[in-house]
């Protein structure tokens, strides 16, 4: 089994050139995820957090700064380092099994790595919706198909854009479960972008939370709450206020 | 018309739209009127020269060279409109230039202009003594006007806007992400174009390959200025019917009109085909 990378962020900021004119999304932002931490990225909707793991993918260069994995510096994309976007991004005219093996196709080596696409469709539990169309599954299978696909490649590091953004309430409780189970039994690094400050606490082990554009990280707070964890513990409902406060959220109780 | 409530009640029922049998009566009407009752005429036209005659009038070398040159040539025309019309898509989608309105409305000309105003601009411009046609004479020794060369490039000039257009839209739609999703999972450039891109556009490109080819197929105007006219070498099969009205021969002209327009249903039968297998999902 491959483990988790080690993710240093130095000094990055990065800016959208618009019409003319440079709108800084991320300044100054300076972190260290160790191989196999479940680091969550928090913040108001807008402030950049995307654009941070879409520099972490490789799909662009930031402005400033490095971004190393491993110590070696990211220089493009890598199937070693996957997004799971907010949308499932499945190509409709593939099977889910097309679909998970594409990453493999692309780089030759299906023949290689049937038994580990097949392993990651029963992983997500779609072993027998292997040969459905995307257009025949509910937003949370297709979301799990998403998944599939990017754990064929054995990520070192999975990076999950509010992946359970669009999912209804029931469903993303028994992803957010699936995901944290996932995590403990393959152990990649994780980075997950949420605004949602409760899913951050019950999955990360760190939650970063960053401030209104341009983003800078307002605080880093280890969550040390042992798993399963319930949403209702003690320690954690602590975390959230202080956090919600942070974000200027605070409920005047 | 009022055949239309007993014919389906429930349709009735449950449509949005009121006045089903009056809208379903009217329909019919008029695609009779306007498409079904013509293309009958044109299939029982022929058959006044008997089926010998028929034969006969179409195995003239004359008739069969034209036929084959129209639908080569407008086969040949949407194939090499397919590529180009998606390359004028994407620079319209995807790309950030100066002038990228002005583009995006000359797209459209060929729509708008008078298809003899098309034709005399071409022929002007690729006429041995024209400014393109002089130098490509003088270099390569090719002559595209009056050559199948040249109805080639007239035809192309019509349907280069239907493979365009109809892919446009589904280019609109496709987004960056599914892109990006390729490029994270370690595809190439070349893959991801190969894989990703192309089969989700395939479709519309078949789609407009199958307009184009329609367009072309039966275009007259833009031709006859740049073809010369040829027996036998750069006659189209359109023109040939003219001719044949002009002398009379009403049942000639049906005759090559009916074979018009059985190659033209077989070809867009098969694209429709075609367009079903990569519905399934054929990867």
């Amino acid at each position: 089994m491959v483990s988790g990378a080690r993710l240093e962020v130095r000094g990055v900021s990065h800016a959208f050139a618009l019409e003319k004119r440079a709108l800084p999304v991320l300044q100054a932002i300076d972190f260290i995820a160790e191989p196999g931490d479940f680091v969550a990225l928090l913040g108001p909707s807008g402030c950049g957090k995307s654009t941070l793991l879409r520099l972490v993918a490789g799909l662009e260069p930031p402005s400033e700064g490095q971004l190393l994995v491993d110590g070696v510096p990211i220089t493009g994309t890598d199937p070693s380092r996957t997004i799971m976007f907010q949308d499932p991004t499945l190509f409709p005219w593939r099977t889910v099994r097309g679909n998970a093996q594409l990453g493999p196709e692309a780089r030759g080596s299906l023949a290689a790595n049937a038994a580990r696409i097949e392993a990651a469709l029963s992983l997500v539990g779609l072993d027998a919706f292997a040969e459905a169309y995307p257009h025949q599954l509910s937003g949370g299978m297709a979301q799990r198909a998403s998944l599939a696909r990017a754990l064929v490649n054995e990520p070192r590091i999975l990076m999950l854009d509010e992946p359970l953004g669009k999912l209804d309430s029931l469903t993303r409780l028994a992803m957010q479960r699936e995901l944290v189970s996932l995590w403990q039994r393959e152990r990649f690094t994780a980075l997950l972008v949420t605004h949602d400050v409760e899913e951050a606490l019950l999955l990360a082990d760190r939650v970063l939370v960053l401030s209104d554009r341009p983003a800078r990280i307002r605080a880093d707070i280890r969550v040390e709450t042992p798993r399963p964890r319930r949403r209702d513990d003690a320690g954690l409902v602590a975390l959230r206020e202080e956090i919600l406060a942070l974000l200027g959220l605070a409920q005047a109780a | 018309m009022s055949a239309g409530p007993a014919l389906s009640p429930r349709a009735r029922r449950q449509t949005a739209i009121p006045g089903f049998g009056l809208a379903f009566g009217i329909t019919l009407f008029w695609l009779s009127a306007i498409v079904l009752v013509p293309l009958l005429a044109l299939l029982l036209r022929p058959f006044e020269l008997g089926l010998d005659g028929l034969w006969a009038s179409l195995a003239e070398p004359r008739v069969a060279a034209s036929l084959r040159l129209s639908f080569g040539a407008a086969l040949l025309a949407a194939a090499l409109a397919a590529p180009l019309g998606l390359l004028l898509a994407w620079a319209v989608v995807r790309l950030r230039f100066p002038g990228r309105a002005v583009l995006d409305a000359a797209i459209d000309l060929p729509f708008a202009l008078p298809t003899a105003v098309a034709g005399l601009a071409l022929t002007a411009l690729l006429a041995p003594n024209g400014w393109l046609g002089a130098p490509l004479a003088a270099w390569f020794g090719w002559q595209v006007a009056f050559t199948p060369a040249g109805i080639v490039v007239a035809l192309l000039f019509v349907a280069l806007p239907f493979t365009a257009r109809t892919v446009e839209p589904v280019l609109r739609d496709l987004g960056r992400e599914a892109e990006e999703a390729a490029a994270t999972l370690g595809a190439s450039r070349l893959q991801t174009l190969r894989r990703v891109v192309l089969p989700a556009l395939a479709p519309a490109l078949l789609t407009g390959f199958g307009l184009g080819f329609a367009r072309a197929v039966g275009e007259y105007g833009s031709v006859i200025f740049i073809a010369g006219n040829m027996p036998m070498v750069s006659e189209i099969a359109p023109l040939l019917i003219t001719i044949r009205l002009e002398q009379f021969d009403y049942a000639g002209a049906a005759a090559i009109g009916l074979a018009m327009l059985l190659l033209a249903f077989g070809v867009l039968l098969l694209l429709n085909l075609a367009q079903r297998a990569l519905r399934r999902g054929l990867a």
